[in-house]
Formats: C-alpha cells, sequence, structure tokens
C-alpha cells in the first residue's frame, strides 16, 4: 500500500509533517513497515482543504491530529487487513 | 514603473505580446504586428525614427521566441548597438597643467607627456591600466570604456568591425550582467516562454499531466504585491502548484557540507555563471567543484522521482539558469526556465492583476534555504548544516570565501589556486549581491536583501533538518 501526505505550502502550514510522524510512528507501532510505503506528495490539489493524503488512489481531506486515528484505522489498518 | 530601466520596460512589452498572442493562438498572425503595437508612432520616443524602433522591435519579437542566430542564451542585436565610442583614457579639460605631474610619474609605460602645461597621452604606449586616473587629484583623466565591456567580466564582450559588440560565446558564463547594463538595451537573453506556454496549454488545465512552478527565493522582493499573490497569479496562469526552489537549497546545503568535509576544499554549485567560469577560466579546479545539483536541480529531481510525467518550470533571477537548463546533468529535472521579467509579460498578457487576487501560502523551505537567494547566504547554511549533522569545529571547520560579482570570485579562485587564505570553501555568486543582483530581476537594490532576510524568518521550519525531513521519507 502506498500512503502520500501532501507537503504542499498550504497542507505543511496545516501541519502535515505533524501527520507525517503519526503516520510514522502508527506504522511501526502496527508493524506495518512491509506493508505499507510511506511518501511525501508535493500537492494533491486539494489545498483549501488540508491536510491532504492519499492512499493509493484514494484522496482523503481534512486530516488532523484529533482525527488522525480514525482515519489510520478506517483507511490504512482495515486495507491492509482486509 | 515596475521596472528599474526602460530598456527592461521595452523587453517586457516585446514579451508580453508574443505571449498575448500564443495564449490566444493568434501568433502566426499577429507577429507582423507587434512593432507597430508596441511603437505606434508618429514621433519617435527612443531612436532616430519610428522606423529603426520598429525594426529594433521585430528583433527583439525574435528572442522573445528564442530565435537568434547563436546557441548561446546571451546574444547582441546589431541593429540596437549604438556603437558607442571607445575612446579610452582620456585627459580631460579639467587637467590644470600643475607641475608636479602625477599622471605621468604613475605612468609604468612612459605614455604621459606634458605639452603646453598639459598631460597629453600617446595611445600607441597606453596600456589602459588607469593609474593616472587614480593619480590626478584633479579626476581630470577619465576613461570610457563600453558599458557592455565593463560589465563582462570574463572579458567576453569585444568590438567587431563595424564597431558593434560582439559575444565570444566560448567565454560567456551567461551572466546577463551585460543585458542589465547595456544602456541602449543591445544585448538581451533570448526566452523560452512560447515552450512554457505551450506546457501550460497542452497540460489542458493540468489533466493531462501536471505543470508544476519552481520559484527562486528571490522572488520575495520583486513584486509589489505580497508573494501569497503571486502565488495566486501562478496558479492563475495554469501551474497546478508552486514550490519553493529554497526547498532544493536546503537539501544541497546538507550535500554540500558533507561533501566539503569529505574533501576538505570546494567551490558552490549553486550559481551556474560561477561554475561556467571555474570551468572555463580555471580548467585545472574544475574538480573542486562541488558535484552537488543546483537547488533549482536539486528540488526538480525531487519531484521528478514522485511524479514522473510532470513538467516543470523554474521561474527566477536569472539568465545563466536558461543555459544551465540545457545540462545533461539537470536537462531530465527542468523542462523550462523563465525569469522574474518573463513572468511579469506572463501575468499581464493574461491580464492577471495580482493586486486583486487572495494570498496563497508558499511554505516549503527552511530560513537558510530561503537566505540563498542573498550573498553568504549559501555559506550561512552550510555552516548549520554543519551544525546540526554535529561536526564539531576541530573534525572540520568552515572558512568560507563569500564573493559577490566575478571580480571577487576570481580574486578568491586566484587566491585558492596559489593555497593562500586558508579558506576551504569558496561560495561564488556571477552577480552583485548574488541573486537578488541577477540580471533578469526586475528590481534592484538594498530593499532586495531586506526582503530576502524578511522572508527568510517568516519560513514554519527554522532548521533545515526540519525542511527537509519529508524528503527522506
Amino acid at each position: 500500500m502506498n500512503v502520500y501526505v501532501c507537503v504542499g505550502s498550504s497542507c505543511h502550514l496545516r501541519g502535515s509533517y505533524k501527520i507525517i510522524e503519526l503516520m510514522k510512528e502508527n506504522i511501526e507501532k502496527n508493524h506495518l513497515e512491509d506493508k505499507v510505503n510511506l511518501s511525501a506528495a508535493f500537492c494533491l490539489g486539494k489545498c483549501t482543504t488540508g491536510v491532504t493524503i492519499k492512499v493509493d488512489d484514494e484522496v482523503v481531506c481534512g486530516v488532523s491530529p484529533e482525527n488522525f486515528s480514525e482515519i489510520f484505522g478506517k483507511y490504512v489498518m482495515e486495507k491492509v487487513q482486509a | 514603473m515596475m521596472f528599474d530601466t526602460s530598456v527592461q520596460e521595452l523587453k517586457y512589452k516585446v514579451l508580453r505580446e508574443v505571449a498575448r498572442l500564443a495564449f490566444e493562438d493568434r501568433l502566426e498572425e499577429g507577429l507582423l504586428g507587434i512593432a507597430e503595437t508596441i511603437v505606434p508612432g508618429p514621433l519617435p520616443t527612443m531612436r532616430c525614427c519610428i522606423y529603426k524602433e520598429r525594426a529594433i522591435v521585430n528583433e527583439r519579437v525574435k528572442f522573445a521566441m528564442n530565435n537568434g542566430k547563436t546557441n548561446n542564451v546571451i546574444e547582441v542585436l546589431p541593429i540596437a548597438c549604438d556603437e558607442c565610442p571607445v575612446d579610452g583614457i582620456q585627459v580631460t579639460q579639467a587637467c590644470r597643467g600643475c607641475i608636479a605631474h602625477r599622471c605621468m610619474n604613475a605612468c609604468p609605460k612612459d605614455a604621459i607627456k606634458i605639452e603646453n602645461h598639459k598631460a597629453v597621452i600617446d595611445k600607441s604606449k597606453c596600456v589602459e591600466c588607469g593609474r593616472c586616473l587614480a593619480a590626478c587629484p584633479y579626476s581630470a583623466i577619465v576613461k570610457s570604456e563600453r558599458p557592455c565591456v565593463r560589465a563582462c567580466k570574463p572579458k567576453a564582450i569585444s568590438i567587431d568591425e563595424n564597431r558593434c559588440a560582439k559575444i565570444d560565446d566560448e567565454k560567456c558564463i551567461a551572466c546577463g550582467a551585460c543585458v542589465y547594463q547595456c544602456p541602449f538595451g543591445a544585448i538581451s537573453d533570448k526566452s523560452y516562454i512560447l515552450d512554457t506556454i505551450e506546457m501550460l496549454k497542452n497540460s489542458e488545465d493540468n489533466t493531462k499531466y501536471n505543470v508544476h512552478a519552481v520559484v527562486a527565493p528571490s522572488i520575495s522582493g520583486q513584486f509589489s504585491v505580497p508573494l501569497g499573490k503571486v502565488v495566486s497569479g501562478l496558479k492563475k496562469l495554469g501551474f497546478r502548484s508552486v514550490m519553493e526552489a529554497a526547498l532544493g537549497a536546503d537539501m544541497v546545503a546538507f550535500k554540500e557540507a558533507s561533501e566539503l568535509v569529505e574533501k576538505g576544499f570546494l567551490t558552490s554549485s549553486c550559481c551556474p555563471a560561477f561554475v561556467t567560469y571555474i570551468e572555463t577560466q580555471f580548467p585545472d579546479m574544475k574538480d573542486k567543484i562541488s558535484h552537488n545539483l543546483s537547488p533549482m536541480a536539486e528540488i526538480a529531481k525531487y519531484m521528478k522521482n514522485h511524479e514522473p510525467n510532470c513538467k516543470i518550470v523554474f521561474i527566477g533571477p536569472c539568465t545563466a539558469k536558461k543555459a544551465e537548463c540545457k545540462k545533461e546533468t539537470v536537462s531530465p529535472y527542468i523542462d523550462n526556465v523563465i525569469t522574474f521579467e518573463e513572468l511579469q509579460a506572463l501575468f499581464d498578457a493574461r491580464d492577471i492583476v495580482l493586486e486583486g487576487l487572495e494570498s496563497e501560502p508558499l511554505d516549503n523551505a527552511s530560513y537558510y534555504g530561503r537566505i540563498f537567494a542573498r550573498s553568504g547566504g549559501l555559506s550561512d547554511a552550510v555552516a548549520q548544516a554543519l551544525k546540526e549533522m554535529d561536526i564539531p569545529d576541530d573534525v572540520f571547520k568552515l572558512k568560507a570565501a563569500v564573493c559577490d560579482g566575478i571580480d571577487n570570485c576570481r580574486t578568491a579562485l586566484l587566491k585558492a589556486q596559489k593555497g593562500v587564505g586558508g579558506e576551504n570553501f569558496i561560495e561564488g555568486m556571477a552577480c552583485v549581491d548574488g541573486c537578488i543582483g541577477g540580471a533578469a530581476c526586475l528590481t534592484h537594490g538594498p530593499k532586495d536583501k531586506l526582503a530576502v532576510d524578511k522572508y527568510g524568518k517568516e519560513a514554519a521550519e527554522k532548521s533545515i533538518r526540519d525542511a527537509i525531513f519529508v524528503l527522506e521519507l
């Protein structure tokens, strides 16, 4: 699975670097290093609704530290385990 | 006026008209009308008659379409060259006929005689060293030199048999100093705006592929509106996203610091004109040039690795970048290079009024990446990188020679060649003040340095590592 976190200016200022850290932590915690490939995307074109991430071909907007667990569970954990 | 000189304004008007026609798919039919649009007449404003003015505009149109006679990005417009006098050193009326004759005594070639109490220069002996100028207490001796020749520090410009300026393309480093300095606008950089326009149009609003803009940090002081509005303007023009070349600079700072520690001596690789200068004038020092890509190429390489089919246009103050993007090591990453002057022309060709736009953020790089735009910034960034890499002074201590302008670069290179001075890093920028003094800046001046420093401090990420960690995923 490929997970991209937008690091374009808007998402950066909305905290995308924090999301990357959370992503890294959670991938490690759940031992998904072999299954999930995390990388940065420099603009996913949803600048006003960031932080934006892309899980394979699905774009997810509005990711924040508050809803991170929910989003990680729904878009990463569930799909990896499916 | 948004430019320093009317020469820049003329160049801009030509670019704008060419761009307008190209955006509207009317270039072929409209080409012949451009000269009349820009020079409506009936009275001339710059030259002897409107027909010469129009002829010059037509030559400029060719350059705006990257259509010249040479492969060099810098080329002479012979028809615009005013064949400035080349009288060399002369004694003026101000000579008081003093009795000290310091000028005569200062002359190493015995070229000065005193006739009727006044100094007279024997042109067959004079080597134009200028010592008499410095010696005369009345400043009565002057040196008249063509502005293009004076501006060209690598001495690539000479005068041909028709008294027109001529560029030795082997020696030219494409810095553009002559372009900015010629008061008649008779030397110009050729433009790739048509390629940019085509890229934008063929992307069909970024549906076929994305077109990204990478902007140089010197942009901070260039437009009269806040930078965020320029970012919006770029998106309106059709770019999918705008990235800071300064993030590439952050990456380069770390790489440059590592290479420096490994090799013990290095010359910088950011300024393409400085790199070309070493390659052509100091070939024995070629192996000292940093092997890193420039910030422009570095960030573009990263972007292309993530999105192989995207197109990347670099927008900066620099004419030499137009030459750099043709290099084998750079062309896979950078698809096109345009300048701030040309960007202004593109905005106006699309009637994009920046003032009225909402601001959009631009924040990828750290303070250190951003200050690359001014002389000294690169050395500061390398020092910071060494610190962040935890390399203590007793392992490696940076001793940088910070050079702006080719004259200063030459001095530092000569010293390094002879092994004197003890510097272990030469930061070379061909333009005085660094990139903010670039030939294709809209404006030049002290405020630009302040703007860069301010822009640097506004960066969300304060350390280089914080800015580049996302790229190391």
